[in-house]
């Protein structure tokens, strides 16, 4: 199939939309705090969550520190650990993780890649951020009240969550809840904006098959997030009212102390399966911006074609389906019908499907690819490896009588560390490598980077591949110590000694990389336009940052795929997608 | 657009498709701000057919005690439906170009609607008075989440619609506001149609 022709180029045919009227910020309050300009948001959300990600780092130093040596750190009791194991979580799932892949990446990206000057409702944008941050705020204030933030683990289970004997049962809890609603309103606004701005804010010749993943990753994940985050909205709202006015949503009859409780008749199951229900797609939307970006920064390094972009588009959108009907899989152990796990069980085994041809698609893009070994890079081959011991250990736990033993142990805490925890935050750093010459004009510095990459993935791996023979040896989670048992050797305490050891250096390293990101503002190498010469639209803005509107006087107009990289015939081992090509090269078919 | 036939092209034949122009390519023939306000609707949808599910389930146990049903409830009902027939004739208006009939309904349903808000308030007091505490029975606990979140977007709802009012008289030509009066009507529509879900629930239940 031949290439356009200039002479098609010639005929294109006038904008039938109207470029947008931008909004133009008049003070410095609209220009810098309250800007509408999405770039700006972008920013905003990620030093906001990057800021509370810094809070639950440091937890979890804490609570390695007094798994490490229980002895040693008489300040921390059994109730601070539940406290740090809590917010940890909740802190790095929701705020950090779904707050920088949608919040951050999804600002900055989407309209730069869709060829958008900004995203379709901007004053909506706007608010969602300031959502955002008074949420983050509801949930630092928890650390300051009477009791402390909630202890009740991230999941929230009711019963115990609200009542006392719980850490942060009293205030702790209620802000917990308060700061989650205010979490998902806000993010509602910003996903309608994410969704609306890809279907409909497109650059002419942008189809959907044009999109870059990491567009259909962040896309499909709005969606998941628009459709699931409503159930954890429901069962928040619920045990507020069950924690401020006794009812009995998810409360059953209850003796504490020896005296019967004012509550009855409620069902501590009903909150699980809302908060699942929300929880499983949760994980995906982690999950699947993470699979776009990750294919982008392969893409872009191999200078190859990413393999199989169809079908990459068909596992993105066939997982975010399947996300929804395999959530009871985090509930084999509740007492449930066994039917109900064989169900569940399967759908969490045909879920793995579209996620394995991924990595197989990943792999296949590397073969006969140009690997240049950038940071980037390297964080996007550190991703699949760690995503695959990640995914694999989730086909354990997905089969019912294998679940049951491990349930609750740190096999468990392993397996969605590896998942969560170590894959997705080694795409974000080789996100944070490879845009940040867009966002800033400057190259970070390459040995602190390598430096950073080598002690994280390294150090990760070495902090979370122990904890799976822990769990397998039957060490619980969620102990703040393990204490005297028969079936834990003494090897196991020096284990999770060595492990805490690690997990110091793994956090050292991230001051290195954060150290980068300010230094290299002012002594970075200059980037130039397009560093990685990379096809996608972002890279083929008229300067560097993006200005406001993005790309100058007029929007480009896309000719080709974001992954024309090594066609036979071109003039260089790319061609960007608004190039409108010479006519004389010979197209794959 | 259909989905499934536009996932299924092959991009990286850079021309593909019976037509070779370059278009702009919107996935719905909608305004921007339509799709957004549907797409919330959607969120709305989930939220509440979550709650009913949950309420459908326990009106099962056989400690259910169905609560009064006060008349003013169905006042409540009527000003409600007054509060949408007045929007969907505001948008009327607005397509006519009228400006009067336009400000005239625009406040005719904000009045209702705050009629409706305030007969709310009262048939909680009055269940109050009553003794019907939101913890004294889980029907209580459901009749009260339900309407007084309903109540809560209906308020969101009042907080648009004030903005409409506000480009009104900031003189926003009535083309440029017969969308965003259109929008307020259709989530209007949607907010009396998921009250008569709620209200027929605790009639029935």
């Amino acid at each position: 199939m031949a290439d356009i022709t200039p002479t098609a180029a010639e005929n294109i045919p006038p904008a039938e939309v109207e470029d947008v009227e931008l909004y133009h910020a008049k003070s410095w309050l609209t220009k810098y705090v309250f800007c509408q300009d999405a770039k700006v948001i972008a920013i905003q959300y990620s030093c906001t969550a990057i800021a509370i990600g810094l809070v639950a780092l440091v937890l979890s130093w804490l609570m390695r520190l007094q798994l490490g040596f229980p002895e040693s750190f008489s300040f921390i009791d059994a109730e601070d650990y539940y406290q740090f194991i809590t917010m940890h979580g909740m802190i790095m799932v929701i705020y950090l993780l779904t707050a920088l892949f949608l919040g951050g990446f999804g600002n900055y990206l989407i309209p730069l890649m869709v060829g958008a000057r900004d995203m379709v409702f901007p004053y909506v944008n706007m608010l969602s951020f300031w959502i955002y941050l008074l949420a983050v705020a509801v949930l630092v204030a928890s650390f300051f009240v009477p009791g402390g933030p909630t202890g009740a683990g991230w999941t929230l289970y009711p019963p115990q969550a609200i009542l006392e004997g719980t850490p942060g049962s009293g205030a702790g809890i209620i802000l917990m809840l308060v700061s989650l609603s205010l979490f998902i309103i806000g993010f509602t606004m910003g996903g309608l904006n994410y969704v609306v701005t890809v279907l409909q804010a497109r650059t002419r010749g942008m189809t959907l098959m044009r999109l870059p993943l990491t567009i259909w990753g962040i896309f499909v994940a709005t969606i998941l997030a628009l459709l699931a985050f409503p159930a954890l909205f429901v069962g928040a709202v619920m045990m507020t009212l069950d924690r401020l006015l006794g009812t009995s949503f998810f409360m059953p009859e209850i003796y504490a102390m020896g005296k019967q409780l004012s509550y009855g008749g409620g069902s501590p199951i009903l909150f699980q399966h809302l908060f699942w229900f929300f929880g499983h797609p949760e994980v995906y939307i982690v999950a699947l911006p993470a699979f776009g970006i990750v294919s982008d920064l392969l893409s872009v390094h191999a200078r190859r074609h990413i393999f199989g972009y169809r079908m990459m588009v068909w596992a993105i959108v066939i997982i975010g389906a399947l996300s929804f009907i395999v959530w009871a899989h985090h509930m084999y152990v509740s007492g449930m019908n066994p039917w109900f796990g064989f169900f569940f069980a399967t759908t969490t085994l045909i879920i793995a499907v579209p996620t394995a041809l991924k990595v197989y698609n990943w792999t296949l893009t590397l073969w006969r690819g140009n690997i240049n070994l950038t940071i980037p890079m390297l964080f996007a081959l550190a991703f699949i490896v760690t995503f695959v011991n990640g995914g694999i250990t989730g086909l354990f736990l997905g089969n019912v009588v294998v679940d049951v033993p491990l349930s609750d142990t740190m096999f468990v805490v392993a397996h969605f560390h590896m998942v969560m925890g170590v894959a997705p935050i080694l795409v974000i750093f080789g996100a944070i490598y490879h845009w940040y010459p867009l966002m800033s004009g400057r190259m970070l510095d390459e040995k602190m980077g390598r430096f950073h990459f080598w002690v994280t993935f390294i150090g990760s791996y070495t902090i979370f591949l122990p904890l799976h023979y822990l769990g397998l040896l039957g060490v619980p989670r969620r102990y703040f110590e393990m204490g005297d048992t028969s079936f834990i050797p003494a090897s196991a305490q020096d284990l999770n000694a060595f492990v805490t050891v690690v997990a110091l250096i793994v956090g050292f390293a991230q001051m290195v990389f954060l150290f980068n990101l300010f230094w290299s503002l002012k002594n970075g190498k200059d980037a130039g336009q397009n560093p990685w010469k990379a096809a996608s639209l972002e890279w083929q803005c008229d300067r560097v940052p993006p200005g406001h509107g993005n790309f100058g006087a007029e929007l480009p107009v896309v000719y080709r795929w974001a992954y024309d990289y090594g066609v036979p015939g071109a003039p260089d081992d790319f061609i960007a997608q608004n190039d409108p090509g010479t006519g004389d090269i010979e197209h794959r078919t | 657009m259909n989905f499934f036939r536009e996932i299924s092209q092959k991009p990286w034949l850079t021309t593909d498709g019976p037509d070779r122009e370059i278009r702009e390519p919107i996935a719905f023939a909608l305004p921007q701000a339509t799709l957004g306000v549907r797409v919330l609707l959607l969120v709305i949808s989930i939220i509440f057919s979550l709650f009913v599910i949950a309420y459908s389930d326990r009106m099962l146990f056989h400690d259910w005690r169905a609560m009064p049903e006060p008349w003013l409830l169905w006042v409540n009902t009527l000003m409600l439906i007054c509060a949408s027939v007045a929007l969907h004739g505001a948008t009327l208006s607005a397509r006519q170009k009228s400006r009067d009939d336009l400000q005239a309904r625009l406040w005719v349903a904000a009045a209702f609607s705050i009629a409706f808000l305030g007969g709310q308030a009262l048939v909680w007091r009055e269940l109050f008075m009553l003794g019907y505490f939101a913890d004294s029975n889980p029907a209580n606990a459901y009749f009260y989440l339900l309407t007084g979140l309903h109540g809560l977007h209906l308020l969101g709802g009042l907080g648009a619609l004030s903005l409409t009012v506000t480009r009104f008289y900031g003189g926003a030509k009535t083309d440029q506001l017969e969308r965003s009066v259109d929008l307020c009507a259709v989530y209007w529509h949607y907010l009396l149609v998921v009250w008569l879900i709620v209200f027929g629930l605790l009639l029935f239940t």
